[in-house]
C-alpha cells in the first residue's frame, strides 16, 4: 500500500471528525432551538415557579449555550452521555442494547439485501431490455413505491396471521435464543430488504451499463469472452465505486431511517427510542441519538469513500 | 366446529346472546339441538380458574421513558402492569363497591376528619417482609411529598397527618372528605417496602406476580409469587407478559396470530371486522371517560351563557356517537358523570336543536366565526367530529371556523390554554374527584374556566356529607349548574374496547378502566 492512498485516507477521516463536530453543533444548536423549556416540559402542568428555578439550576440550564455546548461535548468524548430526564436512566447503557438490536436487524437485512440486489443488478445487465431485466426491474421498483407500512402490513396479514409462520411481532431481548430471535426478525428484515432492493439494483444496473460502452468490454466481446465473464472480469470491477456508494448509503438507511418498521413490527430499535424521547422533549437522549445516527452515516460515507480509492486502480498503481 | 357456531356460543358464554336464541341460530345453521346443547355447554362451562400457561397482553401505551415507580405511571402499559406486581391498599370492585385489599378495615369519625385504616395480618411483600402499617403510611408519605411528582399529589394534599401506630394508619384530613377510602383506590398509590422511599422504582410490592423482566416500551413480564395473600382469586397463569405495542394494526394482528391472549384500545371502526376472528372475544363495556369539547367561561365570546348554550345545542350528539364512536358509547349530556359513577342522577337529555340554538345566538349578540381548535391527538376521530360539529352548527347559523393544530405539544399550547378546544377526560372514580380536578376555581386543571364561589361551596359540602340521599341530591343539582351555565359541551362517553383470544377465561367487564381495571391479566386465565 503506498503514501498517497494512506494520504487520501487519512483525509478522509479527518475530514470525517470535523464533519461530525460540525454536526454535533448542529444538534446541540437544534435541540436548543425546540420549542418549550426543558425544565417547564419535565415537570409538566405542575410547575411551580421554584422548582422550575431549582430544576434549571440542577441541570445547568443558567449557564450560557456555548460553556453547556463542551460541558456535553466533553461528556461525550469521555463516553458519558449523561441519563435521561424522563426515566433518570444512563444514556449509554439503554442505548447500547437498542443500538445493538438495530444493528442485527439491519446486519441480517444487509446479508440478503445487498447480494440480492448486485446479482439481480447483475442478472439484469446481462438480459438488458429483455423481458427478464424488465420483469426484475419492475418487481425491485414495485416493492420500493410501496410505502413501507404497507410491505409491513401485507406481510403481517400472510405470513403471521393468514398462514402464522412467522410471528407479526418482532420483540426480541436480550438471551433471546438464536433460532427464536431469527424467527423473530424474519419479517421486519424482509420487509427492509425490499425497501432497499431497487435503489441498489437498479444502480447497479445503470454502473455497469455505463462501462459496458467501453471500448475494452467491446475488445472483450471480441475475444469471445462468455457475456457473464465480460461483465463479472472487466465491466463489474470498474463499476465497483458507485455500486459501494449507494450500498453504503442503503446501509446507513437500514439503520437510521428505521422508525416506521420498528413501530410496525414492534422491534425494540433505536427509532422507536427516539421518537419517545422527542415527545417527551428529553434533550439529552436525543442529542444522544442524533450524534450517533449522524456518526454512523458519517463513518459508512467514509468506508465507501475509501473503498471507492481502492477500487480506483490509477490510484492503487501510481505513475 | 363451524367458526359461526363458536363465535355464538361465545355470544352466549359472554351473555350477549340468549339461549333460546342460540338453539334458533344452531338449528337455522343445521345443528341438531342435542348437540347444540353440548356445544353451549363446553363454551359456558365456568369450572373455576385454571392454574398453569403465560398469560399475554399486548397493549398500547408505553415508552421507553416509563418507570417502575408507581408515583411516575401515567400510561396504559405501567398502570395495568402495576397492578399485576402491585398490591392496593383499597380497590374499586367491578359492582361499583370498595374492596378493601391491604386495609382489612376502613373507619372514620362522624365528621369524615379522622380516618382509621386496619392492616391485614400475613400479607407479604415479594421480598419476603411482611406488609406493616408503617409501610403504609410511608407510601402515603411518599406520594403527599412533591418532590415524587405523584401522579395522586393532587388528592394527597388534603391529607394533614399520617401516623401508624401498631396495626392501624391514622390519617387526619385538613378539610372533611367522606370519599377518602375513593381517593385511596387510586392506582398510583401501589403500597411498597417502606413506602418505596429507599428505591421507589425497586418494582417490589405484594402483588400476585414478581417482576421477572422490566424493559420500558418494549416488555414487561412476571412470574406467579407463591406466598401471595390471595392465590385463589388472584394470578392464575404461571407467568403473565405485557409486550407494548403502540401500532394499532399491529396489536389487531399479534391478536390474530396468537402472539397474545388481550389487547387494549380496539378502534371501533375495526370493531366489527374482527369480532367475526375465530377466537376473538371483543369485551367493550361503559366506563366514565368521555370526549369534550371546551369553552373558556372567562374569555370573550364564550362568557356569555347564551353564546355557550347556543354552541350546547347547536351539536348533534347523536349522528356523532353513530359516526364518529360506531355506537360504541354513550351521549352525553355536557356534565362529566355518567352511570358508572356511584351517586348518579339522570338529566333529561339536551338533544341537537337548531331553532332554539338560533335563538340563543341571536340573544348573546355574537358576530362573525367562533374559532375551534382541534387535533387528532385530542381523541381519536376528534378532527372528524369537529367537522361534524362544524356542519351541525352551520343550520343554525353559527359559523365555526376549524383550525387543525399539530399533535406535539397540544397539550402544552392548546389544551388548558386557548378558548375552545377538542380535548377528553379519563374520568376518575368519583364525582368529588371529578369535580375537583377540573371544575373548582382553585383546580389547575380547570380547562373551562368553570369560576363559581356557589359551585366551590356545592363541592365542599358534598364531600363532607356523609348522608348517602342528601349527597345524592347536592351531585344533581351540581351536574344541572354545570350542564346549563358551564364551559363543557361533552357530545359522548366513550366506551373501553378491549379484546381477548382463544381460551381466555375469567373476564368480568369493570366499569373503572379498561382491561377489568387493569386486573385482566392478574384475574384472567387460560382454558386448559
Amino acid at each position: 500500500m503506498s503514501s498517497p492512498i494512506l494520504k487520501l485516507i487519512a483525509q478522509r477521516i479527518a475530514l470525517g471528525i470535523l464533519l461530525l463536530l460540525a454536526i454535533s453543533v448542529l444538534i446541540f444548536a437544534g435541540t436548543q432551538i425546540l420549542p418549550g423549556d426543558v425544565a417547564q416540559a419535565i415537570l409538566g402542568q405542575s410547575a411551580t415557579p421554584e422548582s422550575l428555578a431549582n430544576l434549571r439550576e440542577q441541570l445547568g440550564l443558567n449557564d450560557p449555550a456555548y460553556v453547556r455546548y463542551f460541558h456535553w461535548l466533553g461528556g461525550v468524548l469521555t463516553g458519558n452521555l449523561g441519563t435521561a430526564m424522563s426515566s433518570g436512566q444512563d444514556i449509554a447503557t439503554s442505548i447500547k442494547g437498542r443500538l445493538w438490536n438495530t444493528l442485527f436487524l439491519a446486519f441480517w437485512a444487509a446479508i440478503v439485501a445487498v447480494p440480492l440486489a448486485i446479482i439481480l443488478g447483475l442478472i439484469a445487465v446481462r438480459y438488458r431490455n429483455g423481458w427478464v431485466d424488465k420483469l426484475i426491474s419492475g418487481l425491485a421498483l414495485a416493492s420500493t413505491s410501496f410505502p413501507e407500512f404497507f410491505i409491513g402490513y401485507v406481510l403481517v396479514y400472510f405470513f403471521a396471521v393468514k398462514w402464522q409462520i412467522f410471528p407479526g411481532i418482532s420483540t426480541v431481548y436480550e438471551g433471546m435464543p438464536f433460532g427464536e430471535r431469527m424467527q423473530a426478525i424474519a419479517l421486519p428484515a424482509t420487509a427492509l430488504t425490499l425497501v432497499v432492493l431497487a435503489h441498489m439494483m437498479r444502480m447497479t444496473r445503470a454502473a455497469i451499463l455505463n462501462v459496458m460502452q467501453s471500448a475494452y468490454v467491446e475488445t472483450a466481446e471480441l475475444k469471445g469472452l462468455s457475456a457473464f465473464n465480460v461483465i463479472r472480469k472487466h465491466a463489474f470491477p470498474n463499476a465497483i465505486a458507485p455500486i459501494i456508494n449507494v450500498v453504503m448509503l442503503n446501509l446507513a438507511y437500514l439503520i437510521v431511517g428505521v422508525v416506521v418498521v420498528e413501530v410496525i413490527f414492534v422491534y425494540p430499535g433505536m427509532g422507536q427510542y427516539l421518537v419517545d424521547h422527542v415527545t417527551k422533549r428529553d434533550v439529552p437522549v436525543v442529542q444522544a441519538v442524533g450524534l450517533i445516527f449522524a456518526a454512523v452515516y458519517i463513518s459508512l460515507n467514509i468506508i465507501a469513500d475509501i473503498a471507492a480509492i481502492i477500487a480506483n486502480p490509477r490510484l492503487r498503481h501510481p505513475k | 366446529m363451524s367458526n359461526e357456531l363458536e363465535f355464538l356460543s361465545r355470544r352466549v358464554a359472554a351473555g350477549k346472546l340468549s339461549r333460546r336464541d342460540f338453539l334458533g341460530r344452531a338449528a337455522a345453521l343445521g345443528i341438531a339441538a342435542p348437540f347444540a346443547n353440548s356445544l353451549l355447554s363446553s363454551a359456558a362451562r365456568a369450572a373455576g380458574p385454571v392454574k398453569g400457561g403465560t398469560l399475554k397482553a399486548g397493549l398500547v401505551g408505553g415508552e421507553s421513558t416509563n418507570s417502575l415507580d408507581p408515583a411516575l405511571m401515567m400510561t396504559q402499559v405501567p398502570f395495568a402492569f402495576g397492578k399485576c406486581w402491585g398490591e392496593m391498599i383499597v380497590e374499586l370492585s367491578p359492582d361499583g363497591k370498595l374492596e378493601n385489599r391491604i386495609a382489612e378495615e376502613i373507619g372514620s369519625s362522624d365528621d369524615a376528619k379522622t380516618w382509621t385504616l386496619k392492616i391485614r395480618d400475613g400479607v407479604e411483600f415479594h421480598n419476603g417482609k411482611t406488609v406493616t402499617a408503617e409501610d403504609v403510611a410511608a407510601t402515603l408519605e411518599r406520594h403527599s411529598d412533591e418532590k415524587s411528582k405523584s401522579g395522586a399529589l393532587g388528592y394527597m394534599k388534603g391529607i394533614a397527618t399520617i401516623k401508624a401506630s401498631g396495626k392501624e394508619v391514622v390519617l387526619t384530613l385538613k378539610e372533611a372528605n367522606a370519599d377518602l377510602p375513593y381517593l385511596l383506590s387510586d392506582y398510583h398509590l401501589i403500597v411498597q417496602p417502606n413506602g418505596g422511599k429507599d428505591k421507589p422504582d425497586a418494582g417490589i410490592s405484594a402483588g400476585p406476580y414478581v417482576v421477572k423482566t422490566n424493559e420500558p416500551g418494549v416488555r414487561h413480564g412476571g412470574e406467579r409469587f407463591a406466598n401471595y395473600w390471595q392465590g385463589d382469586k388472584m394470578g392464575h397463569a404461571d407467568q403473565i407478559e405485557v409486550i407494548v405495542i403502540n401500532d394499532a394494526t399491529a396489536r389487531t394482528a399479534a391478536l390474530q396470530g396468537g402472539q397474545v391472549n388481550m389487547i387494549n384500545r380496539v378502534e371501533p371502526k375495526i370493531v366489527d371486522l374482527i369480532k367475526r376472528v375465530p377466537g376473538v372475544t371483543i369485551r367493550n363495556h361503559a366506563g366514565p371517560g368521555h370526549y369534550v369539547f371546551i369553552m373558556h367561561c372567562n374569555t370573550a365570546p364564550f362568557d356569555n351563557n347564551d353564546l355557550r348554550m347556543a354552541l350546547k345545542l347547536a351539536i348533534d350528539r347523536e349522528e356523532m356517537l353513530t359516526k364518529v364512536l360506531r355506537g360504541y358509547g354513550s351521549l352525553g349530556n355536557d356534565f362529566p358523570i355518567n352511570s358508572s359513577y356511584p351517586l348518579f342522577t339522570e338529566i333529561e337529555q339536551r338533544k341537537y336543536d337548531p331553532d332554539k340554538a338560533k335563538f340563543h345566538y341571536k340573544k348573546s349578540g355574537h358576530d362573525g366565526t367562533v374559532l375551534l381548535r382541534t387535533s387528532d391527538v385530542a381523541f381519536p376521530g376528534a378532527v372528524d367530529a369537529s367537522q361534524l360539529f362544524q356542519q351541525s352548527a352551520a343550520k343554525a347559523g353559527i359559523k365555526i371556523e376549524l383550525k387543525r393544530e399539530p399533535g406535539d405539544g397540544y397539550w402544552n399550547e392548546v389544551w388548558n390554554k386557548q378558548p375552545f378546544c377538542a380535548s377528553y377526560w379519563g374520568g376518575r372514580s368519583t364525582q368529588d374527584q371529578m369535580y375537583s380536578t377540573a371544575y373548582l376555581s382553585t383546580a389547575d386543571w380547570n380547562d373551562t374556566r368553570f369560576k363559581r364561589p356557589d359551585f366551590d361551596k356545592m363541592v365542599l359540602a358534598a364531600r363532607a356529607e356523609l348522608d348517602e340521599a342528601k349527597r345524592k341530591q347536592m351531585y344533581h343539582d351540581m351536574a344541572v349548574l354545570v350542564r346549563d351555565e358551564g364551559g363543557l359541551i361533552l357530545p359522548m362517553f366513550n366506551q373501553f374496547i378491549d379484546a381477548t383470544g382463544a381460551k381466555v377465561d375469567g373476564w368480568v367487564d369493570d366499569p373503572h378502566q379498561e382491561l377489568m381495571n387493569g386486573y385482566a391479566l392478574a384475574k384472567c386465565w387460560l382454558q386448559a
